[in-house]
């Protein structure tokens, strides 16, 4: 028998790992990958809450397969911009990529 | 210790031990594959929850899909970053320290809650599960509104991914 802290201890890992990588890393590609650990770390902790506390309802799992859409949803556009920005500008640093600040 | 602790503290390292790497690694090609062995480790997790569906979903969506779109960029972009040079911000120290508060806040909150430590109900193993998830999905009365919501957003970030990746018309 796994207890829940032991799930949500890693959770809470994984999610500081992706939030380093997001805030650390120059390369913009590379902050997309610190976000998707992000939203594993929320997956793992929906499906752990669906199953140690609420097993008889759907709902953990209904949101965790929302949260899959959107991940999708948001490494296409976010890809698509920097090949985009590549393309025009070259580079993905996230540093340089200044257009819009005032 | 049981063999399921086990098997889920081996998931556990495949996992952290494997984000780690994609936050530290230097290439941004190794960054994708260490990511690829991280979200298998999830996969794994998932069976240890009783919840197949997701891990093959996990495996499907986002090995297959996502992590190839992964590679794919990186190989793009190859040349922006040449793999020389710093790969992290100069203030990557204070990066690292927020990062670790948010940790050890997260575990002390954690902590502090009543079910921290509560171990799971029984587990049919012909529970029904799939079954349930399915039909909530397409229900009126749970998340048929929701369900429909992600498709148009699937629909809409895949025009707009087109649209923004589409090369410049001279």
């Amino acid at each position: 028998m796994i207890p829940l802290s032991w799930y949500l201890i890693l959770a809470a890992a994984l999610f500081s790992i992706g939030l380093y990588g997001v805030l650390a890393r120059k390369n913009a590609v590379a902050i997309l990958m610190g976000v998707e650990l992000m939203l594993n770390a929320v997956n793992i902790n929906l499906v752990a809450f669906w199953r140690y506390l609420d097993v008889d309802t759907v709902a953990g799992q209904a949101f965790a397969l929302m949260v899959f859409a959107v991940a999708a949803a948001e490494v296409a556009v976010g890809l698509a911009l920097f090949i985009a920005l590549y393309r025009r500008r070259g580079t993905v640093v996230a540093d340089e990529i200044d257009l819009m600040k005032w | 210790m049981t063999v399921e602790q086990f098997v889920f503290l081996v998931f556990a390292v495949i996992t952290l031990g494997a984000a780690l790497m994609v936050v530290t690694d230097r290439k941004v090609i190794h960054s994708a594959l260490w990511l690829i062995l991280s979200l298998f480790g999830v996969a794994g997790l998932y069976v240890l929850l009783n919840a197949g569906f997701f891990a093959v979903v996990q495996v499907v969506v986002y090995i297959g899909a996502i992590a190839i779109l992964f590679i794919f960029a990186a190989m793009l972009t190859r040349k922006a970053m040449e793999d020389v040079g710093p790969q992290v911000n100069p203030g990557w120290p204070a990066a690292a320290l927020i990062g670790g508060v948010v940790f050890v806040a997260l575990a002390w909150m954690l902590s502090h809650w009543g079910q921290f430590m509560a171990l799971p109900p029984a587990f049919a193993d012909d529970t029904p599960t799939l079954t349930q998830l399915g039909v909530a999905l397409v229900s009126p009365d749970a998340y048929v509104i929701p369900f429909e919501i992600a498709s148009v957003l699937l629909v809409a970030a895949m025009v707009g991914a087109l649209y923004a990746a589409w090369g410049k018309k001279k």
